[in-house]
């Protein structure tokens, strides 16, 4: 089904400075899927990531989204392109100034001209969604840090995108959130049909979420491995692949 | 062009049908989402309460897409309806049970937590803020003896002392402000010494405008000058950095490592403020003259040796000693407040902002009050 890709990415490169991240990699993400991007440590996962969500720009290579190409689009296309993307962002990025309910109802503000109390109310519900009920006074520094996460999550999802990206949605949560979460994750994809890209090396969340996954690797500088996890788990030939979903420490 | 074709695109989201009997009926199509959510809930409640229909009919079978905001228009429209006493019923031919959930959710009552925090009560501000200046003072006082029992351990175990941080920080501090110190000092003397010769002029004591710029220099403005920019400059850095540092957990794992932040943090820009502030008022006081200087030839027909030698006459060694003694407790004071202030952030980004203002302030403040407990104690004391 490749004619429903609806992420591109086309022979990218990334850099910084002189060292090479990414080297020429090209996949596709199709609608309505549960697409997994991991490796190991400092492998470029949320280099990746930053490159295909437009907030660098690659050495060489392209990156289309719903069909807006973002390297070459104009600015208004830009901006359409993120309309369409919600981003949970590592250390959650909720602003320390607002409250979690303003920090959720910023995004609705500015896309929207409902009224101040039916914002709210879309608020509470998503608050609700993320389980966060009663906690939208409370200030970031006020709330632990799965609770920021999830508050983040719930400001990823105030647009309802048509795409989300999460970049490590449960590093550093129980493991009872951090399943809440991945059942989250597979509800929002099944109710509303979002394309969902997620940057992890949590093996569990791997096998509970992922319907396609792409494995990177820092040696290669990109991509070594393609498919579902269960068969690479059990198919996989590279080295590397099978450690990974082994556990496996790579000293002998 | 963009605003024209949204709304077209978004009347194209429904038809309404009036029928005879105050049945009202409404085709919804396309997509029911964010963009057009507004739009469609404005329209239909200016119709709905320009009709009042008994019977509000909504038909979604040609809804393509459909989420909370679709749901929150259907529950808000069901609330206008019921208003004018009457039903609104939803008719779905796929009968897709996720949307009468998701309105269903809207319907009921919520335990609304809303958005935004009450105001409290006026007695409840003002005690809170008692409390918190309060607080204030005794983390003032707690955070002093804290430096000073730093300093006697840094008199104690000498190599403890950071000296790179140190040395970059006189760097930052000092050898970076001098032009801006120069320059300011400079047009002060500049102005001083013209403002000056106006009136003196009159008495043809054109020579001691060089005594009122030097003596005022050195012994008041000099100090003063430097400290206010200092101040502004390495004073909101230092809480700046040190706020940031607290923020993100990095004062903290310090702490863990078994080093005393305040020696390790506080201590080394206490030191080079102390070192440079002095050095830098020097400077002040040597640029601020030179700009008298400069008016004094050019305006006042005084040669650069009569100058010169008046401003040697006024000044005693004891004048320049006082005048960067005072620097030494400004320096202090600078350091002393930014490290505190970075010392007591909490919160976000914007709690480093407000703690880097409220460094420059207190630290002007307690300049120039403690300025002043100087010009008290010199008058009673000599």
């Amino acid at each position: 089904m490749p004619n429903d890709a609806i992420i591109q990415i086309n022979n990218l490169s990334a850099k910084y400075s002189d060292d090479v991240i990414l080297d020429n990699i090209t996949f596709d993400v199709y609608q309505n899927e549960i697409f997994v991007v991991l490796g190991g440590s400092g492998c470029g996962k949320s280099t990746l990531l930053r490159h295909t969500i437009g907030l660098e720009v690659p050495f060489a290579g392209n990156v289309t989204i719903d069909g807006a190409d973002l390297i070459n689009c104009s600015e208004t296309e830009f901006k359409n392109t993120l309309k369409k993307i919600g981003v949970l962002f590592q250390g959650s990025a909720l602003f320390g100034s607002m409250t979690v309910s303003e920090n959720v109802a910023l995004p609705i503000q500015e896309y929207s001209n409902l009224k101040n109390d039916l914002i709210d109310k879309i608020v509470n519900l998503k608050l609700g969604l993320v389980g966060l009920e009663g906690y939208g006074n409370h200030l970031p520094s006020e709330i632990s840090g799965g609770m920021k996460k999830r508050a983040g999550l719930a400001r990823a999802l105030a647009l309802n995108p048509k795409i989300l990206f999460l970049d490590e949605p449960s590093a550093g949560l129980d493991p009872i959130t951090s399943k809440e979460i991945d059942e989250l994750i597979l509800d929002i994809n099944k109710n509303l049909g979002t394309t969902i890209v997620i940057v992890t090396h949590e093996l569990e969340s791997i096998f509970t979420v992922a319907q396609r996954v792409i494995m990177l690797d820092k040696t290669k500088k990109g991509i070594i491995a393609e498919g579902k996890p269960a068969d690479l788990k059990k198919y996989s030939t590279n080295q590397t692949v099978k450690d990974f979903f082994n556990r496996k420490s790579n000293k002998k | 062009m963009n605003m024209r074709e949204k709304e077209r695109t978004v009347l194209q989201r429904y038809t309404i049908t009036e029928l005879d009997n105050g049945h009202l009926y409404i085709h919804l199509n396309g997509r029911i989402d964010i963009e057009s959510a507004s739009n469609i809930l404005n329209t239909l409640e200016t119709k709905i309460l320009s009709t009042s229909p008994k019977i509000v009919t909504i038909n979604l079978d040609n809804v393509s897409y459909f989420d909370e905001y679709g749901a929150l228009v259907l529950s808000e429209l069901r609330k206008i309806v019921a208003d004018q006493k009457g039903t609104l019923n939803i008719s779905d031919k796929k009968n897709r049970s996720k949307i009468k959930a998701s309105v269903a959710n809207f319907d009921t009552p919520e335990k609304t937590t809303g958005i935004r925090k009450s105001p409290v009560n006026f007695f409840v501000r003002v005690g809170d803020a008692s409390l918190s200046r309060m607080d204030n003072m005794k983390y003032f006082t707690s955070f002093l003896g804290s430096v000073i029992l730093s300093f006697i351990d840094v008199l104690k175990h000498p190599k403890s002392i950071r000296l790179n941080d140190t040395i970059t920080c006189m760097e930052k501090t000092g050898v970076n402000a001098i032009p801006i110190v120069a320059l300011i000092s400079f047009l002060l003397g500049l102005v001083m010494a013209f403002m000056s010769s106006l009136q003196l002029k009159q008495f043809g004591a054109n020579i001691y405008v060089a005594s009122l710029v030097s003596i005022a220099m050195v012994s008041e403005l000099g100090p003063i000058m430097t400290a206010i920019v200092v101040a502004g400059r390495s004073g909101s850095a230092f809480a700046a950095e040190i706020g940031t540092m607290k923020i993100s957990e990095e004062v903290d794992a310090l702490f863990i490592m078994g080093f005393n932040p305040t020696t390790f943090l506080a201590v080394p820009r206490i030191i080079a403020s102390m070192i440079v502030v002095p050095i830098l008022t020097l400077f002040s006081d040597l640029f601020a003259i030179a700009g008298g200087l400069v008016i004094g030839i050019l305006t006042l027909d005084l040669t650069f040796n009569s100058y010169i030698a008046q401003t040697l006459k006024t000044l005693s060694l004891f004048e320049v000693m006082w005048g960067l003694s005072k620097s030494v407790v400004f320096a202090l004071i600078i350091a002393w407040i930014g490290c505190l202030r970075g010392f007591q952030t909490r919160g976000g980004a914007d709690a480093v902002g407000n703690s880097a203002t409220s460094a420059v302030v207190t630290s002007i403040f307690l300049i120039i009050l403690f300025d002043s407990f100087f010009a008290v104690a010199r008058s009673y004391l000599w």
